[in-house]
């Protein structure tokens, strides 16, 4: 620990959004700006007969209408992950338009915009923008979309398939181990589908210069520096030196503000065309139906054990839905994302998953926090545990027995799974221990009978999880399939007073840098806090930057401002040996300067910073200034894990689930700031909870939602979940200078299956064995009555 | 969320919000807390031109005791009714329903007056209002009449009130023992099921909402309460247009019922 560093320092951001002075995208107004509103298809799958606009051309204050007929970004938007056929045939890339043409393929894609002085205006002419629709059978499920005779979403493919994929060891050889097993136990179940629902909505301007030919985009993203390459390189072909990207203040993404939109693209062009700034800012009925979504998986899995509960073999086949077209990273998430992670926590000596991924008539499928992860982790922790009550053993006992041995990624080499990835350390039966010893495991379970003799359902539920994080290694990911590298920037300019600016090509919204990046720079340099700034969300004032998501902002980000700071010492250390007219090696640096050692001989961070700028008497030779930039690829992912513990109480009347207890065990790594990782957990298991109890996504069977509001998408609030009781144990990434791995999407994956695992461990008794997620109060009394 | 464009008039008195309603017909609407009405004209399923505003008339926003009767009238806030001393000594079980809807928010704006006019299967209010045999007062073109709460709730968001008519107050007889009960929507959280009961005399007053398009008396477990909570068992007897929606199909709701109609027997 430091000064900073692994302090609960409260977040510097937090005063400007709790007075409601935040900058979001929303909040800004451009002289002459004007407002827009989207026509959108009432159908999930339609021809579009014709386009009439005379009327709303004529209606007051229209600015300007267009439809797919004007031209705009002829090549769509791209998707950024390639995931060809398990036979090799190149997967299927319909082009994205960003106004449909001829056919309308789901729920709420955009036929045309109105641009209008006001907002009022632009929705006043939006309904009156005729559209006649051919309505066409549609199918929104993964499975249904892959039967035969299915509703094609492209007419171009035969079937629906976008590719299929597998991982991990032969088929033949995984099917031969589940035959031969003592147990084999199977699941069959949806990962359901649900709307990421961050609190901001999507907004964009795009603002033309004609006389500087620039363009400049504000939007709500998490990846400034992405939008902008896709937007110059791949829709619209405009020189990406002159546009400017800036994001400043978001109120949250789970994923969802990763990817590049059709609406961001759509408004660049509009802009130019009309010479002056244009606004849109979803609402939440249009955040339901465009929002990237996540999840939907349907799932069949087998695992087998020995006659010690030993797993011997795990295979499974998915159907996972991509949507009507495919979003910025949609093709990893149920591949890379996913399949890589179905070693867990196990030593399973034999896996193999495959994956259909079909488009279906509805709005994309990307990822959402934890992105496939919580689909990995759902299905070996609700299959683990299932299958101990199957062999009459205990849910921490199985586990216990088929636990990785600790290792440390130092002196222990890494983890070398079946499915790809080596693992970086990790500690499994000390966070197993901790959490049941945080609970009182074993004098629960006396309650628990208690309870049970008295007509009471009380329920607890495991769940030992890993998860993959500071998403980077470019050369990794490029051989998987991704586009584009995942590196990260960090730049160091000291100012000649020793203030410091840092910039960051990661983009904070919600997780904290501002505080965080300031603390670890701050000990580093050995100054205040309030002496460093961090700048984030202007592509002109960051080189570059791949942006904030799967907990890579401070593993991957981080790193690269550390390899700056190092710069910056070792070239003030030149300075203050010319100051200090001494030999550098005879130099240490600590609290803010540097020292001749064993002296009292020593010069200021600040003189050396004055000194770059004001360099008269200087080292010969060394170039003025403090300023450096670094990139920084690590060499792997980082791999958090945990244990996360539910209990629970099912009113036996009406199936409803009373969540008493929730106990949460990490190993993010080292810890820079314990009440930011907090309250990463406790949000994230707030939203593990929303899945397993709560939230979904239905479409009906003609593909219209009807989980559309927050009448009838249910989001956990405050009074659905007790306190979070959190802990950690603390097994340092081995290769990153912090020796960080994250902790952004951590409880979001753990939580899930322990809640319904406690649920099924509440109803057990009654012979229930699974539940299709969200717990709904009928669901769970229909599985008590079945 | 952007409502079409609509005029906006603030009533002074009674009489000229009746004025105002004759005057501009089918296009007005009238407003009070606008908790229901505000949120279907953004998503444009309504879009009148016209609102009359009547939340400052203030002879429809006071409560009082009339003999046997509490008088509420149509503007008073969910929360001046979770709060009232005089309903809460004399209808309880009005105040413990006032208290289960929404949040704060809406119980600061929201009214009884809007709430029955607005007549949504899913709201809270209308099964107290059946079990308590209480009596809606509504003033039109052709004056005053009162309209019994078996006879006001017609249909899904129907009732008999005539489009000149506004509602001015609800007189509820006192009631000595009665007890809410509700089963909330997770989303929502409107009632997937409301069940109120009333002590009266040896018997029971039941009313039901949320189960069916139109609020009901449980009439079967009425006549068949014996002062235990078996006759719960009955609550759907007879009971048709049964809602059905992803968080409780037919089968579930009727069950639900049943068991909110036994706990508030038990409560009672
Ligand atoms: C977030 C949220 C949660 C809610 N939760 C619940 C809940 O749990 N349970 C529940 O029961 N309700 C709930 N409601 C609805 C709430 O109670 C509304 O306030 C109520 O339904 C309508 O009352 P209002 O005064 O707001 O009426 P308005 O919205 O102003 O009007 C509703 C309708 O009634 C008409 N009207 C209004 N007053 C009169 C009158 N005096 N005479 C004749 N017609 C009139 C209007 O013209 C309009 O058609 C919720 C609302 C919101 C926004």
């Amino acid at each position: 620990m430091g000064t900073f560093i692994g302090k609960p320092i409260k977040r510097r951001e937090d005063a400007r959004f709790l007075k409601g002075a935040g900058r979001y995208t929303d909040d800004i107004k451009l002289p002459k700006m004007t407002q827009s509103a989207f026509v959108r298809s009432p159908y999930a799958h339609a021809k579009i007969v014709r386009i009439d606009t005379t009327n709303a051309r004529n209606m007051a204050g229209v600015v300007a209408i267009y439809t797919a007929e004007d031209g705009c970004g002829e090549y769509g938007v791209p998707c950024g992950w390639q995931v060809n056929f398990k036979n090799g045939e190149t997967m299927r890339e319909p082009k994205h338009p960003l106004l449909a043409k001829d056919k309308i393929r789901h729920l709420g894609e955009a036929v045309a915009i109105v641009i209008a002085e006001t907002l009022e205006q632009a929705r006043d002419a939006a309904e009156m923008v005729e559209v006649d629709y051919e309505p066409l059978p549609a199918v929104t499920d993964p499975q249904k979309a892959m039967d035969s005779g299915a509703p094609l979403v492209h007419d171009e493919w035969p079937d629906n398939a976008a590719f299929d994929w597998c991982i991990g060891n032969d088929r033949a050889e995984v099917e031969a181990a589940l035959a031969s097993a003592h147990h084999v136990t199977e699941m069959e179940y949806r990962n359901q589908r649900l709307a990421p629902n961050a609190i901001e909505p999507r907004s964009y301007i795009a603002d033309y210069d004609v006389n500087a030919g620039k363009w400049t985009l504000y939007t709500s993203t998490q990846n400034p520096h992405l939008i902008r390459l896709l937007l110059c390189a791949f829709v619209l072909g405009i020189p990406e030196h002159k546009v400017r990207v800036l994001s400043y203040d978001v109120g949250g993404g789970f994923g969802s503000k990763i990817y590049h939109y059709t609406e961001e693209a759509l408004l660049t062009w509009v802009s130019k065309e009309i010479g002056r700034p244009v606004k849109w800012t979803s609402d939440r009925s249009e955040a339901f139906l465009t929002d990237a979504h996540g999840r939907d998986h349907v799932v069949k899995s087998k695992m087998g054990f020995d006659k010690d509960g030993k797993i011997v073999a795990h295979l499974t086949d998915e159907y996972c839905a991509l949507g009507a077209y495919l979003s910025t990273f949609a093709p990893a998430v149920p591949t890379y994302l996913h399949g890589t992670l179905f070693q867990g926590v196990y030593t399973t000596p034999l896996i193999h998953l495959n994956v259909t991924a079909p488009f279906t008539h509805t709005v994309a499928v990307d990822a959402y926090r934890g992105a496939g992860r919580p689909e990995a982790t759902y299905l070996l922790e609700r299959i683990i545990s299932k299958a101990a009550k199957e062999m009459n053993m205990d849910p921490a006992e199985i586990r216990f027995k088929n636990f990785i041995p600790p290792f440390d990624g130092v002196n222990e080499p890494g983890y070398q799974t079946q499915v790809a990835l080596q693992y970086d350390s990790g500690n499994y039966e000390a966070v197993l221990k901790r959490g049941l010893e945080m609970l009182g495991y074993e004098e629960f379970r006396k309650e628990q009978e208690e309870a049970r003799r008295n007509g009471k359902l009380l329920g607890v539920g495991i769940s030992t999880y890993i998860e993959g994080c500071g998403i980077a290694p470019s050369a990794v990911v490029g051989s998987l399939g991704a586009r584009a590298g995942l590196y990260e920037v960090g730049a160091v300019r000291v100012q000649p007073t020793g203030k410091v600016s840092v910039f960051t090509g990661t983009h904070s919204h919600g997780q904290g840098h501002e505080t965080v990046f300031a603390q670890f720079v701050a000990d580093k340099l050995g100054i205040d806090m309030a002496d460093v700034e961090i700048e984030h969300g202007d592509t002109d004032q960051v080189a570059f930057g791949m942006g904030t998501y799967g907990s890579r902002s401070l593993a991957v980000g981080g790193s690269a401002i550390i390899k700056s700071v190092e710069k910056v010492l070792e070239k003030g250390a030149k300075i203050a040996a010319h100051k200090l007219e001494a030999a550098e090696e005879d130099l240490e640096y600590a609290e803010g300067k540097w020292t001749v050692k064993g002296t009292d001989k020593s010069v200021s961070f600040g003189d050396v910073s004055l000194t770059a700028y004001v360099p008269h008497d200087y080292p010969e030779g060394l170039e003025p200034g403090l300023d450096f930039s670094s990139f920084y690829d690590p060499t792997n992912f980082t791999y958090p894990f945990g244990t996360h513990i539910a209990v629970v109480e099912v009113d036996s009347d009406t199936g409803k689930v009373h969540l008493k207890r929730f106990l949460a065990c990490d190993d993010v790594g080292n810890v820079m700031n314990p009440m930011i990782v907090d309250g990463q957990i406790q949000g994230g298991v707030v939203q593990g909870v929303g899945q397993a109890l709560l939230e979904e996504v239905v479409y009906d069977e003609v593909g219209q939602m009807l989980s559309g509001s927050y009448m009838e998408y249910a989001m956990p609030r405050a009074d659905d979940v007790p306190m979070i009781e959190t802990d950690r144990t603390v097994t340092p990434c081995p290769h990153n200078p912090l020796g960080v791995k994250g902790a952004g999407e951590a409880g979001a994956i753990g939580s899930t299956p322990a809640v319904v695992n406690a649920v099924v461990d509440a109803l057990s008794h009654l012979g229930v064995t699974d539940i299709q997620m969200p717990l709904t109060p009928q669901r769970v009394w229909k599985a008590m009555h079945a | 969320m952007i409502p079409a464009k609509f005029d906006y008039i603030k009533a002074s008195s009674l009489g000229e919000a009746l004025t105002l309603l004759q005057e501009h017909g089918d296009e007005a609407k009238i407003l009070s807390g606008g908790h229901s009405l505000i949120p279907s004209m953004k998503l444009r399923l309504a879009t009148p031109s016209v609102l009359i505003d009547i939340g400052g008339i203030s002879e429809m926003n006071t409560i009082t005791e009339e003999g046997d009767e509490i008088v509420i009238g149509a503007n008073c806030t969910h929360h001046q009714i979770a709060t009232s001393d005089l309903v809460r000594e004399h209808v309880n079980i009005l105040s413990q329903a006032a208290l289960c809807i929404g949040d704060i928010q809406v119980r600061n704006r929201g009214t009884l007056g809007g709430s029955l006019a607005h007549a949504d299967p899913a709201s809270d209010y209308p099964a107290t209002v059946l079990a308590c045999e209480a009596t809606i007062v509504a003033e039109g073109k052709d004056g005053k009449r009162t309209i019994g709460a078996n006879d006001f709730f017609q249909a899904l968001f129907l009732t008999a009130l005539q489009d000149d008519e506004i509602i001015t107050a609800i007189r509820f007889p006192k009631v000595s023992q009665g007890t809410y009960q509700k089963f909330f929507q997770s989303a929502s959280r409107f009632a997937v099921v409301g069940v109120a009961a009333i002590k009266k005399g040896d018997g029971v007053q039941i009313g039901v909402t949320g189960v069916s398009g139109v609020p009901f008396r449980a009439t079967a477990v009425e006549n068949a309460y014996d002062g235990t909570s078996s006759a719960a068992k009955h609550a759907m007897d007879g009971v048709d247009d049964i809602i059905s929606d992803h968080f409780a199909d037919e089968e579930y709701r009727s069950h639900l019922a049943r068991v909110y109609v036994k706990r508030a027997l038990e409560a009672l």
